[in-house]
C-alpha cells in the first residue's frame, strides 16, 4: 500500500450492526467516525448543535424586513403617491409581500445552508471510486475512520474495524 | 401502537427491504423502454404544447384580443386558468407537507408526485397572469428594481402581493421537492449502468454520500420547511382570493374569499392527486406502495375538502340574502338563471352532487369510480372559477354596460395547451425521477424492522 490512504470503511448489513459499531468505536477509540447510511439514522449523535435553524431565521428577517424596508421607502420617500389622503406608510397593505419573501428568505437561506453544511455540492469524493459505496445509497451501511485524523494508524484501526464483524472492510485511498 | 402497525402493514405491501425498493422505483427511472401508452400521451402533450407555443405567439402580435376578452368581462379564461392551475399546485404541498408535520405515514409514497405535480402546475399557471398583462414583455416592472423611469410597484395593490405570491410560491415549491429528490438522484446515480447516466444523475445529486452530518441537516430542513410549506399554501391562495375580494363587485368583494379559495384549492389539488396516481399506479405496477388504503385515504380527503367548499357555495348564498343588497340578490339570482345557469349548476353538480358518492367504502375502493369522480372535481372547479369571474362581470351595477362573454377557439386552446404542458412536464418526470420517495419508502421500512425486533421506541 503506497499510495496515500484516505481511510478505512467498514461495510455492515444492517442499521443496527451499524449502530452498535458506532458506539463502539465512540466508547473504545478516540477516533471520530463517519457514517455512512441510505436513509437517516440518527447516527450523529454528540455532534454540535445545527446551525441550519439560525440561517433560515436570518434569512427570514433579512428577505421579510428588506421587503418591508423597501415598501416604505418607496412609498413614503421615494414616490409618496397620495391617494385620497390615505396614510402613506399603509403598513397593513406592505405585509403581505413582505410575509411571502420572508418565507422565501427562510428557504432559500436553509437550503444554502443544508449545502454547505453537509459538504455539499462536490463534484468528486474519494469514497465515490469505491465500488463497494455505490451501496450506501441503496441498502448498505458504512462506518469510515479517516486516515488523516490525529492518532491514526492503519493496523490498529483496520484491527479495530475487523473486531467491530463487518462485512467487508475496504482501503480507501485519497 | 397496534393499528399503527396494522396500517403500516397496509401501506406497504409485505416483504419489502431496503434493496427491493431501489430495485424497483430506481429501476423504473433507469428503465430502458417505457409503455407505449406512456409514449402516446407524450406525444399528445407534446402537440398541445406546440398548440400554446403557438398560441403565445400569436398573442404576442396580435395582443389579447386574440381571446373573447371585452368590456365589460375583462377577465375570463385567462385567469380561471391560472387560479385553476395554482389551486392544482396547493394540494399537492398540503399533501406532502402537512401530512409529514402530522407524521401520517400514508404520505410517504404519495409525497414525490404531489410535489412534482405542484411545481408543473405552478409553473405553468404562472404563465397566465402574465399573458394576461397585455404587454407581457414588461412583466418585470412587477418587481421593484431601480429602473430610470423612477416609478415604484403600487404595494397596496392586490395583484402586486399575487405577483410576490407566486414567485414565492413557484420557488418554495421547486426548492422542497429538489431537496427532497436529492438523495433519490444519489441512488440512481449509484443504479445507473451507463457513465453518462451516472455522470447526470450524479451532477443533479450535487455529491450526496448520505454522511450522518448530510442526513440531519436534511432532516432538520426538511422539517422545517414542511413547516414553513403550510402556512404558504395557506397565504398564497388567500392572496389569488384577495385578487377578487379587494374589488368591489358584487359576488367578489366578500371577506368569505380566502378561506374558500383555499378548501376550494385544497380540493381540486386532492382530486389531480387522485386522477394522476390512479392511472400511474396501475401502468407503472406500484400497487406495493400506492395502495388501496392510500386511495381510500385520499378519497376521504378529497370529500372533507369537498365539504367545506360545498359550505362556502351555501355561506356565500345565504350572505346574499341575508345582506338584502339588490346587486347581490341580483347576482345571485343571475347565477341561478341567467345565461351562464349552466355553468353554476355544471359546478354544484361536479363539486356539490357526485362527491356524495365518496361516503360510501365500495365507491372509495373502485380506481374507476374514484378516477371518473376525481376528474369531475378537476372539471367542477374549472367551472367554479370561470362562474365566479363571468357571472360577477357580464352583469354590471348598470344594465347599460351589460354584456356577454363568449370564448374563442384561442381560448380553448391556451385551455388545451396549458393541460399539454403540464402533462408534458409531468410524463418527463415520470419517466426520468423516481415517481416515489425511495427514502420515505426505506424509512417505513426501518420502523416496520425496528417494531419487529421489539426495540423501538414508539410514543
Amino acid at each position: 500500500m503506497s499510495a496515500p490512504l484516505y481511510g478505512l470503511l467498514a461495510e455492515f448489513e444492517t442499521a443496527a450492526a451499524l449502530g452498535s459499531a458506532l458506539a463502539r468505536v465512540r466508547s473504545e477509540t478516540r477516533y471520530a467516525p463517519e457514517a455512512y447510511s441510505p436513509l437517516p439514522l440518527d447516527a450523529d449523535a454528540g455532534a454540535r448543535r445545527d446551525p441550519l435553524p439560525l440561517a433560515m431565521l436570518c434569512g427570514a428577517l433579512l428577505a421579510g424586513g428588506g421587503t418591508f424596508a423597501l415598501e416604505w421607502y418607496s412609498a413614503v420617500f421615494d414616490y409618496p403617491l397620495n391617494v385620497g389622503g390615505r396614510p402613506l406608510m399603509s403598513w397593513p397593505a406592505f405585509l403581505p409581500a413582505a410575509i411571502e419573501m420572508t418565507v422565501l428568505g427562510a428557504v432559500l437561506f436553509g437550503v444554502v445552508a443544508m449545502l454547505i453544511g453537509g459538504g455539499l455540492p462536490r463534484l468528486h469524493h474519494p469514497l465515490f471510486a469505491l465500488r463497494a459505496f455505490e451501496r450506501a445509497s441503496q441498502d448498505r451501511f458504512f462506518l469510515l475512520l479517516r486516515a488523516d485524523e490525529p492518532g491514526f494508524e492503519e493496523h490498529t484501526a483496520r484491527a479495530f474495524l475487523e473486531s467491530l464483524a463487518p462485512l467487508a472492510v475496504h482501503t480507501v485511498p485519497r | 401502537m397496534a393499528t399503527a402497525t396494522h396500517e403500516a402493514h397496509t401501506l406497504l405491501a409485505a416483504g419489502q427491504t431496503h434493496a427491493s425498493i431501489s430495485a424497483t422505483v430506481g429501476e423504473l427511472a433507469l428503465a430502458r423502454r417505457f409503455g407505449g401508452a406512456w409514449r402516446a400521451g407524450l406525444i399528445v402533450a407534446l402537440l398541445l404544447t406546440l398548440l400554446l407555443a403557438f398560441g403565445i405567439g400569436w398573442l404576442l402580435v396580435y395582443g389579447v384580443g386574440i381571446w373573447g376578452l371585452d368590456i365589460p368581462v375583462a377577465w375570463s379564461f385567462a385567469i380561471a386558468n391560472y387560479v385553476w392551475w395554482i389551486a392544482i399546485g396547493m394540494g399537492g404541498t398540503f399533501i406532502s407537507a402537512a401530512l409529514y408535520l402530522t407524521r401520517a405515514e400514508w404520505r410517504c409514497s404519495l409525497s414525490r408526485y404531489a410535489e412534482a405535480m405542484t411545481v408543473f402546475a405552478v409553473s405553468v399557471s404562472g404563465l397566465f397572469p402574465i399573458l394576461h398583462l397585455g404587454r407581457p414583455w414588461f412583466f418585470y416592472w412587477l418587481f421593484p428594481y431601480p429602473d430610470v423611469m423612477n416609478v415604484w410597484p403600487q404595494w397596496r395593490s392586490s395583484l402586486e402581493w399575487d405577483f410576490f405570491a407566486i414567485l414565492a410560491y413557484l420557488v418554495v415549491s421547486i426548492l422542497y421537492w429538489y431537496v427532497g429528490l436529492i438523495p433519490d438522484l444519489a441512488t440512481l446515480r449509484d443504479q445507473a449502468g451507463s457513465a453518462w447516466r451516472a455522470r447526470c444523475y450524479g451532477l443533479l445529486s450535487l455529491g450526496w454520500r448520505g454522511e450522518a452530518r448530510q442526513w440531519r441537516r436534511f432532516e432538520t430542513l426538511s422539517l422545517l420547511l414542511a413547516g414553513l410549506a403550510v402556512p404558504l399554501v395557506f397565504s398564497v391562495h388567500s392572496m389569488v382570493a384577495l385578487d377578487f375580494s379587494e374589488g368591489l363587485l358584487a359576488g367578489w368583494h366578500s371577506s368569505i374569499f380566502p378561506p374558500f379559495f383555499v378548501a376550494g384549492a385544497l380540493f381540486s389539488g386532492f382530486a389531480m392527486v387522485l386522477a394522476l396516481g390512479i392511472p400511474m399506479r396501475r401502468r407503472l405496477h406500484l400497487e406495493a406502495y400506492i395502495s388501496a388504503a392510500h386511495l381510500d385515504n385520499m378519497a376521504k380527503m378529497l370529500l372533507a375538502a369537498g365539504l367545506v367548499v360545498d359550505y362556502s357555495y351555501l355561506a356565500e348564498i345565504f350572505s346574499a340574502f341575508y345582506s338584502m343588497d339588490r346587486y347581490e340578490l341580483a347576482l345571485t339570482v343571475h347565477r341561478f338563471s341567467g345565461a351562464y345557469a349552466w355553468v353554476f349548476w355544471g359546478t354544484i353538480l361536479c363539486n356539490f352532487v357526485q362527491i356524495q358518492l365518496l361516503w360510501f367504502p365500495r365507491v372509495r375502493r373502485s380506481e374507476a369510480a374514484l378516477f371518473a369522480i376525481s376528474v369531475a372535481v378537476l372539471i367542477g372547479m374549472w367551472l367554479e372559477r370561470f362562474m365566479l369571474i363571468v357571472t360577477t362581470l357580464y352583469r354590471d351595477f348598470l344594465p347599460s354596460s351589460w354584456g356577454m362573454f363568449y370564448p374563442t377557439v384561442w381560448d380553448l386552446a391556451f385551455l388545451a395547451g396549458s393541460v399539454g404542458l403540464f402533462f408534458l412536464l409531468y410524463l418527463t418526470f415520470v419517466r426520468v425521477a423516481p415517481v416515489v420517495s425511495m427514502v420515505e419508502l426505506r424509512k417505513l421500512v426501518h420502523q416496520r424492522l425496528r417494531r419487529a425486533s421489539g426495540t423501538g421506541e414508539l410514543p
